[in-house]
């Protein structure tokens, strides 16, 4: 689904990543961990055809980018730490808007299973600058798969969430996992990654420095397979 | 290699590309004036500015008569064109502050529909406050400004600092000195906008032949076409990382 061959990219003089090989299977869900600074935001944003690579090769669901930007677009579910919503509109208008960027078919019946999915049916018309950051955070889920993409890119997606809000955003990331989403998920917080992902990708200055799948790393041993990878 | 896999919301390509940008341009202009609507952040503030610089323009030069007839092109243009500096840097930072631009270039519509999008909603607000605006300065500085002459000048000088505004706006709103560059680089590039425009309403405003008027008009117009091609063609390089 996700095909990424020797990418390198640059910003001016400095080089964020080095030659990166990655591959992700349909219905995969990868957790890429890696210290501040290894280039985990810079990749995503490269797989969500935000940035230009530089250098090497990237395709998604057959598509070349950024030749194919359009198309790899239209697949792509992207989740950060920012909301990307608007505070002076409702949940309800949000999803609305981005309905119509995304030109979903039969918006008004996507847009309820969305907030039903979520959790906010009920607050649907309050303005988003009324939500704690946890109900944001679940309503950007629900703004991310409002096209029904076949990928999701999580950077983060735990930011600023307290204990109670990170235990609903589980929830809604276990309901859109269980769709067979193909996703991958940028992490500081190895105890989440451990509990959702399936295969683990450690990036370190710019390039993937080892890479286990769930049943290669022996429960609650994550953190010492992450440690080990960027020691060696 | 993987194969290129459908999607089961894609329409046909030539509907998406057609309906689709269409849709994406109207969904952005909705969404900019639900907002502003809602919060009368942006129109609040350009409206306030205005009336306080024609404010204090009307008492600090403290004009008689005749010589009010002559400046008023200047001192409106320039009103307008600070106004909608604030209203161009304000309309960005919304996009820009919680990733929202981010939000819209992830959508698969070609960029330049946000471009689009964005100047009408622009164009929206510049357009209101003018309206405002204008019954003011006719009471204040005695001046009748409701000449149809005047108010098509007053369309295409918008229309042609609109649309140049966002694109600059677009690039600046990406730095850490937005506030301070845009109209550093605006006010350049806006120039032969600006002064066609004072001329051409300096022209209605005096009674002068349409001879005389037609020239700057025919500036406005070019300008508008050139303006809004060149950012048609450049918006997707601006947003580019």
């Amino acid at each position: 689904m996700i095909v990424v061959k020797k990418l390198v990219k640059r910003f001016g003089l400095k080089t964020v990543l080095r030659g990166v090989d990655f591959a992700v299977q349909p219905g995969e869900f990868v957790a890429l961990l890696g210290p501040n600074g290894a280039g985990k935001t810079t990749f995503l944003r490269i797989l969500a055809a935000l940035s230009r690579p530089t250098l090497g090769e990237v395709r998604i669901a057959g598509y070349k980018l950024p030749d194919e930007a359009a198309q790899v677009r239209a697949r792509l579910g992207v989740v950060s730490h920012l909301s990307l919503l608007y505070n002076d509109l409702t949940a309800e208008e949000n999803l609305r808007f981005y309905a119509r960027m995304y030109n979903v078919e039969n918006s008004s019946a996507r847009i309820a299973a969305v907030l039903a999915m979520i959790g906010l049916e009920a607050r649907r018309r309050d303005l988003v600058r009324t939500y704690s950051r946890g109900m944001q955070q679940r309503l950007a889920i629900g703004r991310a798969v409002l096209h029904d993409p076949q990928i999701m890119l999580l950077d983060e997606p735990y930011t600023g969430l307290d204990q109670d809000a990170s235990s609903m955003l589980d929830a809604a990331l276990k309901a859109v996992a269980a769709e067979g989403r193909t996703i991958v998920m940028t992490s500081h917080d190895l105890a989440r990654a451990e509990e959702l992902a399936a295969r683990f990708d450690i990036l370190s200055r710019g390039i993937i420095v080892a890479s286990a799948t769930r049943k290669q790393i022996k429960k609650n041993n994550l953190l010492s397979f992450y440690k080990q990878a960027l020691a060696d | 290699m993987a194969t290129k896999a459908s999607h089961p919301n894609s329409l046909s390509k030539k509907e998406a590309a057609v309906g689709g940008y269409f849709k994406a341009i109207s969904a952005i202009v909705w969404k900019d004036l639900r907002a502003e609507f809602r919060s009368w952040e942006l129109i609040s503030a350009m409206l306030v500015f205005s009336l306080l610089a024609i404010l204090i323009f009307n008492f600090a030069l403290e004009l008689d008569v005749k010589t009010r007839q002559s400046v008023t092109a200047g001192v409106l243009w320039a009103t307008f064109a600070f106004a909608g500096t604030l209203g161009l840097n304000r309309s960005m930072s919304i996009e820009k502050d919680r990733g929202c631009l981010d939000g819209l270039l992830l959508a698969p519509v070609d960029r330049s529909a946000i471009y689009f999008g964005k100047f009408f909603s622009n164009l929206a607000f510049m357009l209101i406050v003018e309206a405002i605006v204008l019954p003011v300065y006719s009471v204040l500085y005695n001046t009748n400004l409701f000449h149809p002459g005047l108010i098509a000048v007053i369309l295409l000088g918008s229309i042609g600092y609109t649309s140049v505004g966002t694109l600059l706006a677009a690039m600046s709103v990406q730095t850490r000195t937005r506030d301070v560059l845009l109209p550093i680089l605006l006010f350049p590039v806006a120039f032969a906008v600006l002064l066609s425009a004072v001329k051409a309403s300096g022209g209605f405003l005096n009674g002068a032949d349409f001879a005389e008027i037609s020239f700057p008009i025919n500036l406005l117009i070019v300008y508008d076409i050139i303006f809004i091609a060149i950012s048609f063609m450049l918006f997707d390089a601006v947003v580019e990382e």
